[in-house]
């Protein structure tokens, strides 16, 4: 627990909450471009969080606390993976309290909120959502546990500083199959876990096809606000760590300094940028899938993680005494 | 099963019945003593684990060989947990017997069915083992048949008489065949002649052992009793079953087959392994689908079992290549896993109980509004259902997070079956996570939260003081177990020490941070701490702007327009499940059934379209009745040789002597 | 031919933004830039409706003005009312009204939303939006120039 980490720490929370509406502001924004059109800015989103924020809190009759405090929680863990995960420098306090699987247990814990609170509202989309969501996020639980297990191999640990600083040192084995089968494993999960195509199309109007949409229905005003700022935290916080455990460089140390941080954050601002760019533009060429073939497009990450998994006990690579 | 309404047999929600004073003292002297029992069962426990208790063997008890008590450190584990679940159960039942007017017959006999089960930890040869486990088998099958005037108790009676005994059988067999080729009845005996058995002999045991307690610990093939008793037996009856008493088949698997029998060949942790991840993946997916609240926890301990299971198996296999401080933590692993589901579990199936006490509901397609009737419930079940889910701050979590690191870090170097059994397992105990949570977030969520499906939820009031200081014990263990696994640590470790075959004998120590040496770390309580932080933090965010906003307002629920939306256009349990039932349905294989009706006046023109879904068990299905088929065939078969004329009896009994004669040569 | 072909062949398609018409109506919550649009028919011919997309399509394209179509009320700031209100849409569209959170807008597209346009005096309309719920802006036309709803939401965004 050093002052840089702790440093790192708090910018990185800074960072991601301030800059999660502009990550969700960009993609929108090369969607526009390339459909032809303008678009409203890679700023509208932060603009609309404000308009929300002033807006009247409205609680539907016949919910509980469990309506009321899900956004909050949601958006808690979201930022609280923020603070641990090594996104601008590997040293943040908590990175020995919390490892790559109690971040996948917070993200969980996020999607068991919003789910809780859209079977609270009583109305028929709720559930709908609820029930969708979670048979999403239950059928990629495996994907992602293998892809953890993949990533954890060459590191030896689960601690995500651990895995960062091991790729930092060993470049090679990113490009081992088992680093490759990883990352579009790991890729298909983001895709799924925060609801964007080909698995759920996060601007539909169509409730019959919404999953994430349909359990925010009844949210207004302020707690909308809470629960769109999650949803982008989410996206950018997965975005960081897919970026972070398979091409680290320009990440600070363990003992960083304020150069260092900043220069962390720079960096990842560039592979963040990248990345979202990436992903919007494949969400021009791509339909939303059927609800239920999309347990088949899962099962076929599952696949690609078991055998990346598999992959790197046949093909364990000299990383000088660290196996 | 149904989605038709199975209403239970004595509902008050109204003016209550005047408890005759008799049954009120019948009552409370049966849950005192359940609880004093418990309090007994926890300091004998303790002394277990921590100091050297003195074996005892009363010889006029039994003839030949006598009763033989030994308290060690594993059998002072397993009575701990068992009385730690006695005592809540024990004041919960003062309040739930009165309400529910409990037969005196089942009020004697719970503190006996307790004290059985804290007898077979305690026993010290295969005979006093024996007879504490079917003494335990028989005092639950009365308490199951507590309410025996209903036809499907009887009938989930007779199949958990047929199931508990099929496994005794099971598990006489292979202890006698131990017996018998070592030479010893005593487990100090049994351990110290060892190698006066073969290894084929030693497979043997091993087989039949991991049957028989595989079936009282609810694991497949012979689960088929936990998903029909449980429902039909009295909550605190199913609590102490599901927590307490499958514990006692664990404990028989970690008890012969890891710490007698020895380390054994690698097959053995593999066929663990197997049972337990194919049982928890089952188990939880018709958790899954269930909509019977009951039945639903039911199989969720069939999940955790497998779990455990899967984590014993693991542990023996990482223990026949070598990595023995891997088995450890494997090894810890499975034992804080007992803990917490014995933790949690039992707080579940007690708020089930209070739910049906005070609805008379079972199905969750019809319950719902829980939270503002009875509050301390749902918090309570919500506490329940967290430690359920393995997710963090439940009291499932640690485990779970043990058991994977367990399984990840394992040696690598070509071993091709490690190579594909341990990704496997990790799939498995994954998937098991998600379909668990997906599982209680429907119990809870459509249990409890929104609005009342019928009249019983709607009328529901909370559950007696007795009943809610019993739920809040065993919810605070849930609660310590989930931020502070640190207080079972000392007592995991001295029964590791135990097990010195498998498990290396310096463990890993659970302290406020999980530090596991070359694999990884974690905090639960700090993790906990940091998200109550982060949550407030984002509170306070969201005050950004508040004074720019018009007054909150409490509005009706946007139901597109509509004017009304009933409490019928919920979604029900069976609709939650429905996206996970139709990507399992090679597996569930549900009876569903669509129902069009029209109006008298136009076929063209439907009044009410009804959807049944009725899910059985798939492998009673497709298992059993295959088998009792054979069974009765071959039965009908030897029925012929019954001719009924005594000369070819004479002849029969001639040529049985014969050849005996000829065998015993 | 390819789509990455099509979209480099089409390039830039929106039409250049003209002066913004000055804010007829506050921006709810004094935010200007942002308002999210929730669109009812009330009763409308679907002509309105077809203009309406395509001044979110884009040619017009309003998203660069920070209107945004969502599909809940309760997400929305505005609602779009379109076509003259009808017997069974008059009570879905106070419930529609009532379940927007405040501050609220109403703008009102079409002469059938205005005035009733055509159908005055037909046997199954209740009257104009204006007389079922408040409404602050109103677009005339028949239909109305998909430039002229995009005037009107600037007017309220003031963007």
């Amino acid at each position: 627990m050093t002052a840089g980490g702790v440093f790192a720490a708090a910018l990185q929370g800074v960072g991601v909450a301030a800059g999660a509406p502009f990550v969700v502001g960009g993609m929108r924004q090369v969607r526009a471009r390339l459909e032809g059109r303008a678009g409203g800015g890679i700023g509208q989103p932060w603009r609309d969080l404000r308009k929300l924020l002033r807006k009247q809190v409205v609680t539907p009759n016949g919910t509980t606390v469990v309506f009321a405090f899900a956004p909050a929680v949601i958006a808690g863990s979201a930022l609280l993976i923020a603070v641990a995960a090594p996104l601008f420098a590997t040293g943040s306090p908590l990175d020995s309290s919390i490892d790559l699987f109690a971040v996948v247990g917070l993200l969980f814990i996020g999607t068991v909120a919003l789910g809780l609170a859209g079977l609270d509202t009583g109305t028929a989309f709720g559930g709908m959502g609820a029930s969708r969501g979670l048979t999403v996020a239950a059928l990629v639980e495996p994907t992602i546990m293998l892809a953890v297990f993949a990533l954890s191999i060459p590191a030896g640990s689960t601690n995500l500083a651990a895995i960062v600083s091991t790729t930092q040192h060993h470049p090679g084995q990113v490009v081992s199959p088992a680093g490759l089968l990883a990352f579009v494993a790991l890729s298909i999960v983001i895709i799924a876990e925060t609801g964007r195509l080909p698995v759920d199309n996060p601007s539909t109007h169509l409730e019959l096809t919404m999953i994430h949409e349909a359990m925010v229905l009844e949210y207004a005003g302020p707690r909308l606000a809470l629960v769109e700022w999650a949803s982008g935290m989410r996206l950018t916080v997965l975005l960081s760590l897919l970026a972070n455990l398979f091409l680290p460089w320009g990440i600070g140390g363990d003992h960083p300094g304020v150069a260092g941080v900043l220069v962390g954050a720079a960096a990842l601002v560039i592979k963040v940028a990248i990345l979202s760019t990436v992903l919007a533009a494949g969400e021009v060429f791509m339909a939303k899938l059927r609800l239920f073939r999309v347990p088949e497009l899962l099962a076929g990450s599952f696949l690609l993680g078991l055998l990346a998994v598999t992959a790197s006990y046949f093909f364990v690579p000299a990383l000088g005494g660290s196996t | 099963m149904s989605t038709t309404v199975d209403v239970a047999p004595a509902p008050h929600t109204t003016p209550e019945v005047i408890a005759h004073p008799s049954r009120v003292g019948a009552a409370v002297l049966s849950g005192g003593l359940t609880a004093a029992l418990g309090v007994a069962g926890i300091s004998l426990g303790i002394a277990g684990l921590f100091h050297k208790v003195a074996s005892v063997h009363i010889g006029w008890l039994v003839p030949l060989v006598g009763v033989q008590l030994n308290l060690d450190p594993l059998g002072g584990l397993f009575v701990t947990v068992t009385g730690a679940v006695a005592v809540p159960v024990g004041v919960y039942l003062v309040g739930y017997a009165r309400h529910e007017h409990l037969p005196r017959l089942s009020l004697a006999v719970l503190p006996l069915f307790v004290a059985a089960m804290l007898l077979v930890p305690m026993a010290g040869s295969v005979t006093t083992f024996l007879l504490a486990w079917e003494l335990m088998a028989l005092a639950s099958l009365a308490l199951v048949l507590t309410h025996h005037r209903r036809a499907e108790v009887r009938t989930a009676g007779g199949l958990y008489a047929v199931l508990t005994q099929l496994g005794f059988a099971a598990i006489l067999t292979g202890l006698l065949v131990a017996s018998a080729s070592s030479g010893a009845d005593t487990f100090a005996g049994l351990a110290a002649h060892l190698d006066r058995m073969s290894p084929g002999t030693r497979s043997v045991v091993f087989v039949l052992t991991v049957i028989g307690f595989g079936s009282k610990a609810g694991l497949l093939p012979l689960h088929a009793w936990l998903p029909r008793a449980h429902p039909e037996a009295p909550s605190p009856v199913s609590a102490l079953m599901s927590a307490a008493m499958v514990n006692a088949g664990i404990y028989g698997i970690v008890r012969f087959d890891a710490q007698l029998l020895g380390p054994g060949p690698r097959w053995w942790g593999l066929a663990l392994m197997v049972v337990g991840g194919a049982s928890a993946m089952y188990g939880v997916l018709q958790a899954s689908v269930a909509t019977d609240l009951k039945r639903l926890l039911a199989y969720s301990t069939t999940e955790n079992m497998g779990l455990i299971v899967l984590a014993l198996g693991a542990a023996s296999l990482l223990s026949s290549v070598g990595a023995r401080d891997l088995a450890a933590i494997a090894l810890t692993a499975a034992l804080l896993h007992v803990v917490g589901h014995a933790a949690f579990k039992s707080l579940a199936f007690l708020c089930a109980g209070a739910v049906l006490a005070f609805t008379g509901l079972r199905d969750l397609d019809q319950m719902g509004g829980l939270a503002r009737r009875m509050p301390t419930t749902t918090v309570l079940f919500g506490i329940a259902a967290l430690g359920a889910c393995g997710l963090p701050l439940g009291a499932g979590f640690v485990s779970e997070w043990l058991l994977v690191q367990a399984l990840i870090h394992a040696p690598r170097g070509g071993d091709s079956t490690l190579a594909l059994a341990m990704p496997l397992a990790v799939g498995a105990v994954a998937l098991t996570t998600g379909l668990g949570v997906a599982a209680m977030v429907k119990a809870f969520g459509l249990g409890f939260l929104a609005r009342p499906r019928s009249e019983g939820a709607a009328k529901a009031r909370e559950a007696t003081p007795s009943m809610v200081i019993g739920m809040t014990l065993a919810a605070s263990v849930c609660a310590v177990l989930a931020v502070a696994p640190v207080a079972v640590g000392p007592a995991l470790r001295h029964v590791l020490d135990t097990l010195s075959g498998i498990a290396v004998p310096n463990t890993p120590r659970l302290g406020v941070m999980l530090r596991l040496p070359g694999a990884g770390s974690m905090s639960p309580a700090l993790l906990a701490a940091a998200l109550a932080v982060a949550v407030l933090a984002v509170i306070a965010l969201a005050q950004w702007g508040a004074r720019h906003r018009p007054e909150p307002a409490t509005v009706p629920l946007w139901a597109c327009g509509a004017d009304t939306l009933t409490p019928r256009m919920q979604y029900t349990a069976t609709s939650f499940a429905e996206p996970l039932q139709r990507v399992f349905d090679d597996v569930l294989r549900p009876d569903t059934d669509v129902e069009i009706s029209h109006y008298a006046e136009s076929r063209y023109l439907v009044e009410k379209v009804a959807y049944r879904a009725q899910f059985t068990d798939a492998i009673e299905e497709r298992l059993y009745r295959p088998v009792v088929r054979g069974v009765l065939a071959w039965a009908g078969w030897v029925r012929r040789a019954h001719s009924g004329s005594v000369h070819l009896y004479l002849a029969y009994g001639a040529l049985g002597l014969l050849f005996v004669l000829v065998a015993a040569r | 031919m390819g789509w990455p072909r099509r979209i480099k062949r089409i390039g830039r398609i929106v039409e250049s933004a003209t002066g913004a018409p000055g804010p007829a109506v506050a921006a709810p919550t004094a935010v200007t830039g942002s308002l999210q649009i929730r669109h009812v028919d009330a009763g409308s011919c679907n002509g309105c409706e077809i203009e309406v997309s395509g001044a979110f399509g884009p040619v017009y394209d309003a998203e660069r003005f920070g209107a945004r179509l969502v599909a809940s009320p309760r997400h929305a700031d505005a609602l779009l009312v379109t076509g003259v209100v009808t017997r069974n849409m008059a009570q879905p569209l106070r419930n529609t009204f009532d379940a927007v959170a405040q501050p609220k807008v109403v703008i009102a597209v079409g002469d059938c939303a205005r005035n009733c346009g055509m159908f005055t005096d037909a046997y199954g309309v209740v009257g104009a939006v204006a007389d079922v719920i408040p409404v602050d802006v109103t677009v005339p036309g028949c239909p109305p120039r998909p430039q002229d709803i995009i005037d009107s939401i600037r007017s309220v965004t003031d963007r």
